[in-house]
């Protein structure tokens, strides 16, 4: 049952670069990273092309496939329209290396700036905690993230503006969230997201919740929350009154 | 002359997964300056496709465990042949060695009563897998890079170790590219630590990705480190079979400790068919006692479909050869069924198994709350690699030490499940702790000129072919992993692996005449081509070792020598380079202190 698509692929570097078109066969189940490998192995062996797991538990295949942000390695062929080309791309937010991989290690930089994990003293005498299952899931939610920065790359603070150096996106509001609302943590990073990570840019659109291939609701479950406690500490009177008698109190 | 970038260590570590990063942020912890060097980018290596959970005998949800249960498990599904001290650490630290993971941000799945829920994995007595969902590789690997980036490493990503160098009997540090630009570095460090994981690559249905190249064995071998147990490669049962665009992916383990049952295509739960002797006091006899033990029955027992790897991935090989296999070549996983004992069963699967369900839904269009899976065996994990001191996890070369995946020991001829989330954690902090004791002790060391010289050229041969023939290395690749897979798989025989001998040896040549496009700057088959080099010398060294045990144990199965031999059960097959080519020894097992004996013997 094997076919043929045509594939329009992005070769290039920094200094420029064209779509080629590739005609690949294609078999049932085929996923767009089977093709674009398949390519690779007999039509462009120096194509290059970021990928691991392949079963969409490493995050590192994305890219954009008929300018939707996805992972080459879940996105079926039979699920693309068959009467016209497929074109794969490099994501647009990162500046390219080559082919279809781009420098996303400005999100490696990033995330470093962000004040890490701060247990409170264990709870048990052995050294450990308790927690609830209930009180963790909202966290275990974002933990599912696989880095594979498509939110990043569709966040148009990031993808038109470029405000890297004023907004952590999607990917990093996220990552955030699960420090700031995991139970056993005692760090305060409201005063950072406001004026360092660049909250307040971000204007719910909900793009990174439609690519997000893990189908974490970063918008609704992450952001907005972080959102409203930042707006608590910081906007709210009587919380302002409240901490200028209690001090900085982490709530 | 090569040209090169330096970059000077105390400790270089190969390899971001879960032993690498531990050992980095251990050598860094005891006062090293660390290199840590990765061929992907970090938190992407195969650490993240664990899924089942990480083994530890926390007793939080079974009081009856603790380390000698898990370290007599440990013993029992890797047939007496492992290393009995590593077994023995490996039991006493992982409880440890989880916990801290707590302390660092890890948020694993809940008892009741608000501690780390434990699972039932296969061989293990107790439930005793620390996990979230079926995601707990991601977990671990964030949680140490998410804490590893804190600790003062220098983390390289994108770059991948050509070859590693002497001073002496010494290891004196390593010479790598980088993917990006494809310019070369040597990495100068008193000490050297392999986390490179596996060898899956070498075989045509494997659930491991394009990483798992062998390399860390293939490079200790190439100056003079001895591997050990290379025979022993696991296929793990359950991997997908259809469609074939995503056969091999992993189907864990977790899906059959949550009660889903294997049968064939006349719907016979085959599994209760052949229980091994050693396991029949602790498996159960019948579905109903099967049942209760995955719903958490502390007096029934396993159901069969959860003993260990080896034998349900043969059974399964079993059912398909003989006929009674699925339409796409495999047999039947269902998980589905247990909606007939479960209210809510549905939703269950969908908490419990999230990425399973994901999984086939989105690349086969199988919804596993409704009906059974197709599943068949896939090359998994290496138990075989760089022999290595218990305690110290060096190797046999001063300065070099290896842990998780790429060492040998711990799991002699199987490894069960979750037993290889907690071989990084315990055995990456150890390599970790002792590269940089060794790397304080010890002074420095010198670069040979000439060595680089013979690594760059080597790695350059691909573009300066001049030979006329052009091979291409994807070609050389492919060819490997088939014939590998027919020849050298989970059913073995001698003449078969003697003509895999001689494709490896031609495939050898080939690799000699391969030419690449392009420049150096990310080149995919520049890349492939140096990989080549890493999974001829894997392959033969598994050939090999796999031709001298002349019996069946584990994972290793030989059709012309079917049985166990006990006199072969005292020894491990040991690989090391010599002038003529690659050498083969057994060398006896060390005795076993009096202690541990007892232990097995109360546990049996």
């Amino acid at each position: 049952m094997s076919s043929t698509a045509t594939f329009k692929i992005w070769r290039g570097n920094s200094d420029g670069g064209e779509f080629r078109d590739y005609q690949a066969r294609v078999d049932e189940g085929m996923v767009v990273l089977d093709a674009v490998h398949q390519i690779q192995a007999e039509q462009a062996p120096d194509m290059a092309v970021r990928w691991n797991c392949k079963a969409g538990k490493c995050g590192s295949c994305s890219s954009e496939i008929n300018g939707m942000p996805r992972l080459m390695c879940m996105t079926r062929i039979s699920d693309l329209p068959a009467d016209q080309p497929i074109t794969v791309e490099p994501m647009h937010t990162f500046p390219l290396i080559k082919d279809l991989v781009t420098d996303v290690s400005w999100n490696f930089r990033a995330k470093k700036t962000l004040k890490p994990f701060s247990p409170r003293p264990p709870d048990a005498p052995d050294g450990t905690w308790r927690m609830a299952q209930e009180d963790i899931e909202r966290i275990q939610e974002f933990r599912k993230c696989i880095e594979c920065f498509l939110c990043q790359d569709v966040c148009h603070v990031l993808r038109e503006h470029h405000l890297e150096e004023q907004f952590i996106g999607p990917r990093l509001f996220t990552f955030s969230a699960a420090l700031e609302m995991h139970p056993l943590d005692t760090e305060n990073r409201l005063g950072d997201l406001r004026k360092l990570n660049g909250i307040g840019y971000c204007n719910i659109t909900k793009c990174c919740t439609k690519v997000c291939p893990e189908e974490i609701h970063i918008t609704d479950n992450a952001i907005i929350p972080l959102k409203e406690r930042v707006v608590d500490q910081f906007f709210d009177p009587l919380t302002r009154i409240f901490r200028a008698i209690t001090g900085n109190g982490k709530r | 002359m090569v040209q090169y970038d330096t970059h000077e260590h105390d400790v270089l570590v190969i390899g971001a997964g879960g032993a690498g990063l531990r050992a980095a942020i251990e050598a860094s912890a005891h006062g090293a300056k660390v290199g840590l060097v990765c061929k992907s980018l970090l938190g992407k290596a195969h650490t993240v496709m664990a899924e089942g959970g990480v083994a530890a005998a926390l007793a939080n949800v079974d009081d009856r465990d603790n380390w000698k249960v898990h370290f007599a498990d440990t013993m029992r599904g890797g047939q007496y042949v492992n290393n009995w001290r590593m077994a023995e650490l490996h039991a006493k630290e992982a409880p440890d060695r989880v916990r801290e993971l707590e302390a660092w941000g890890a948020v694993f799945d809940r008892t009741a009563d608000g501690r780390i829920l434990q699972r039932n994995f296969g061989g293990h007595r107790y439930p005793r897998l620390a996990h979230v969902g079926d995601r707990t590789g991601l977990e671990m690997i964030r949680t140490l890079q998410d804490h590893g980036i804190h600790q003062g490493i220098d983390v390289f990503m994108e770059f991948t170790i050509v070859g590693l160098i002497k001073d002496g009997a010494r290891v004196s540090g390593a010479f790598a590219y980088d993917r990006e630009r494809g310019l070369f570095h040597l990495f100068h460090a008193k000490a050297v630590v392999i986390a490179t994981g596996g060898i899956g690559r070498a075989y045509k249905i494997t659930s491991n990705s394009w990483e798992y190249t062998g390399d860390g064995d293939a490079m200790a071998y190439d100056i003079g480190a001895e591997l050990m147990d290379m025979e022993f490669v696991q296929f793990h049962p359950t991997g997908m079979v259809w469609p074939l665009s995503v056969a091999g992916i992993l189907v864990t383990e977790g899906v059959r400790g949550e009660g889903g049952i294997l049968v064939n295509k006349e719907g016979r739960r085959f599994m209760f068919d052949d229980i091994p002797e050693n396991y029949r006091p602790q498996t159960a006899d019948n579905e109903e006692e099967g049942w209760r033990y995955t719903q958490g029955d502390k007096n029934a027992r396993r159901p069969p479909e959860l003993l260990t790897r080896d034998h349900v991935a043969r059974c399964i090989v079993r059912e398909i050869r003989e006929g009674r296999g699925s339409p796409h070549g495999g047999v039947f996983l269902d998980i589905a069924w247990i909606k007939k004992r479960l209210p809510n069963a549905e939703e269950h699967i969908k908490r419990k198994l999230p990425s399973m369900y994901h999984q086939f839904m989105k690349l086969a269009d199988i919804d596993i709350t409704k009906v059974p899976m197709e599943v068949g065996p896939t090359t998994h994990y290496m138990m075989g690699g760089v022999r290595v001191d218990g305690d110290t996890q060096m190797s046999t070369v001063p300065g070099l030490f290896a842990a998780g995946e790429a060492a040998a020991g711990l799991h002699g001829a199987n490894r069960l499940g979750g037993n290889s989330l907690s071989d990084l954690l315990v055995f990456g902090k150890r390599a970790g702790e002792y590269a940089a004791r060794f790397a304080k002790e010890n002074g420095p060391v010198a670069i040979d000129r000439d060595q680089i010289e013979a690594l760059g050229r080597r790695a350059l041969a691909p573009f300066e072919n001049n030979s006329g023939q052009a091979e291409s290395p994807y070609q050389i690749q492919k060819e490997l992993q088939t014939q590998m897979q027919d020849l050298v798989g989970i059913v073995r025989r001698e003449e078969e692996m003697n003509r895999a001998l001689e494709v490896i040896a031609a495939l050898k040549q080939r690799a000699g005449h391969v030419r690449v496009e392009g420049n150096r700057m990310y080149n995919a088959g520049w890349h492939t081509s140096i990989d080549l080099h890493n999974l001829l010398t894997v392959a033969e060294a598994i050939t090999r070792a796999a031709l001298v045990r002349k019996e069946s144990r584990g994972a290793h199965f030989r059709d012309d020598f079917p049985n166990k031999d006990p006199a072969l059960g005292g020894f491990n097959v040991i690989v090391r380079k010599s002038p003529e080519g690659m050498r083969i020894s057994m060398e006896p097992l060390r005795e076993m202190p009096a202690e541990l004996k007892q232990i097995i013997e109360e546990q049996k």
